[in-house]
């Protein structure tokens, strides 16, 4: 195994663990977005709620997303530790440099501690409250043979051992669900135009470092070519460095302007 | 013209060094970079003031020593050119010209604009070269090479090994020069006994000299001389790799 470590501390093997883990958290952003996506959903949370059951009781789910807290936080301190270690290659500065290179190239340290800081805000905002906040209930009541579903919220003090309480009643041909309403609260939090204005700031962060990222993670495993990298170049800014920003800003500017 | 300079003076490799300013005056602007250095040294001596020191050999664009950081830039403001080749005509009358060395704990400042560069050195003697007996060259029609990857070859071998990618670099990463280096051999069958080994060897090389990690920044190939292409990064990135799965040694 010594050749591994010695590979992977190698300058470019500690660039690879990078790529990975940053194309890994990549494929996390589609997950992540499309579905969040169910959000925008005008079924009183519905969809939303019993997704947010699913994504936090599969266990083959679970146990990708503690696999993906430990990369973010790998990548994080790798990066940093990367930053720092490439710093110490250049103790005296220019005292005149024109810096030749772009702009989101050379801030992705900085861009990565504030994707950082925001990760652990969006985390206490949403995931905390999730598992260890006492939450709303909703339940909603599906007519089996419409397909209508009627949203009631439960009292104040209500709680349920279960993440999710489900009966059908055949005779009176409903289904009843009883959920924590996770909904709810990311429509309270997006009430609060501070919370707005750092969640849509926090995209941008994630766009510069994607322009970037994206395309720099191919270059890193040695995957160029002259047909297919100006893809992996416009699929980095279009589909990461866009879309998928703009899809998640779109969330809290939902909830604030149109709720 | 007249030109002000604003030149890094350091004594020798301990020394805390400076920015001094000299004026230039009756500039031609057909002089080049280093002539105009010339003609400021000549008026320094009989100034009694210790002339600067300053790298250069063939004066041609192809030996490499010509080390200067002009203007926040490596080798000056034109593309695909080094400092011998730039003529005061680049500038204009009346302009501040900042000068300073290449910037890297892995090149440290000899005196004033001259830095050691035998980290260079080191990691071509670690792989940089193929090993063969010698005797009469064979015939060259014996090694087909298709046009294409000759081209390349050739294209990589144009590195002078100046340093401007480490220079200009953010993290003083020599991965370009090293990359040139091993895409030259990699694409030819005469490289391809000692492939493996040279990848390893070089980049563990140039890790222990303490050039920085490439984060693809695409500073070096902007400001290579020799327009070495970023494709040999992603070259030496896949040559390192497929060594260190494929190399036998444990
Ligand atoms: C949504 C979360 C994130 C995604 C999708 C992501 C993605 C990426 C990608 C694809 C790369 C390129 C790898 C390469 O150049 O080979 C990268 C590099 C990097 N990331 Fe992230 N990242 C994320 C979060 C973070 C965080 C939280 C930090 C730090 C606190 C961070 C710091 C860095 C650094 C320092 C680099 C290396 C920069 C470079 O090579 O120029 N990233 N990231
Ligand atoms: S790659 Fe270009 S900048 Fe770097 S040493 Fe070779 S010629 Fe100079
Ligand atoms: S002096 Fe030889 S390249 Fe400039």
């Amino acid at each position: 195994m010594g050749w591994l470590t010695k590979t992977l501390t190698s300058s470019i093997g500690k660039k690879v663990l990078m790529a990975l883990t940053g194309l890994f958290l990549c494929t996390f952003l589609v997950v992540h977005l499309i579905g969040n996506l169910q959000l925008f959903k005008s079924d009183g949370g519905y969809a939303f709620n019993t997704y947010a059951v699913f994504m936090t009781t599969f266990p083959v789910i679970k146990v990708v997303s503690y696999v993906n807290y430990a990369l973010i936080l790998f990548h994080a301190f790798w990066g940093i530790y990367i930053t720092y270690k490439n710093r110490q290659a250049r103790p005296v500065g220019y005292a005149v440099n024109k810096n030749s290179s772009s702009i989101f190239s050379r801030s992705m340290a900085i861009l990565g501690l504030i994707l950082l800081v925001y990760l652990v805000v969006h985390m206490s905002d949403f995931w905390y409250r999730y598992h260890y906040e006492h939450l709303p209930y909703v339940k909603y009541t599906e007519n089996l043979t419409t397909g209508d579903i009627t949203t009631t919220a439960m009292d104040e003090g209500y709680t349920q051992v279960v993440k999710k309480f489900e009966i059908s009643d055949v005779a009176a041909g409903t289904k009843t669900i009883i959920v924590k309403d996770l909904y709810k609260v990311v429509g309270y939090a997006f009430q609060n135009i501070l919370l707005v204005l750092f969640y849509v700031l926090a995209m941008f962060a994630v766009s510069f470092h994607l322009i970037h990222g994206f395309q720099s993670a191919f270059q890193t495993l040695g995957l160029n070519h002259p047909k297919y990298s100006p893809l992996i170049k416009n699929l980095g800014i279009w589909i990461f460095a866009i879309l998928i920003p703009i899809g998640y800003a779109a969330m809290p500017l939902y909830f604030y302007f149109l709720k | 013209m007249n030109i002000t300079l604003k030149v890094w003076r350091q004594k020798n490799q301990n020394a805390k060094g400076a920015l001094e300013t000299y004026k230039v005056s009756d500039v031609s602007p057909d002089m080049s970079f280093l002539e105009m250095f010339d003609v400021l040294n000549e008026r320094l001596v009989t100034e009694d003031i210790e002339p600067i020191a300053f790298d250069h050999d063939c004066r041609e664009g192809i030996c490499g020593t010509c080390s200067m950081y002009i203007n926040g830039r490596p080798h000056g403001p034109l593309e695909g050119v080094t400092t011998c080749q730039l003529h005061m005509r680049s500038f204009k009358d009346g302009d501040t010209i900042v000068v300073e060395p290449w910037r890297a704990s892995a090149f440290p400042v000899i005196k004033d604009l001259v830095v050691d560069r035998t980290a260079f050195d080191r990691i071509i003697a670690s792989g940089g070269f193929v090993s063969v007996n010698t005797g009469n060259a064979q015939d060259a029609n014996n090694l087909p090479i298709g046009k294409d990857q000759a081209d390349k070859a050739f294209a990589a071998a144009a590195c002078i090994g100046c340093g401007a990618c480490v220079a200009a670099c953010k993290n003083a990463s020599a991965m370009l020069f090293v990359s040139a280096k091993v895409s030259q051999l990699a694409l030819l069958p005469q490289g391809e006994p000692e492939r493996e080994k040279r990848a390893l060897n070089m980049v563990a090389q140039m890790d222990a000299e303490g050039f920085g990690a490439c984060t693809n920044t695409g500073a070096c190939a902007a400001e290579c001389p020799k327009e070495i292409s970023l494709d040999n990064i992603a070259r030496l990135n896949r040559e390192f790799l497929s060594a260190s799965v494929a190399n036998p040694e444990v």
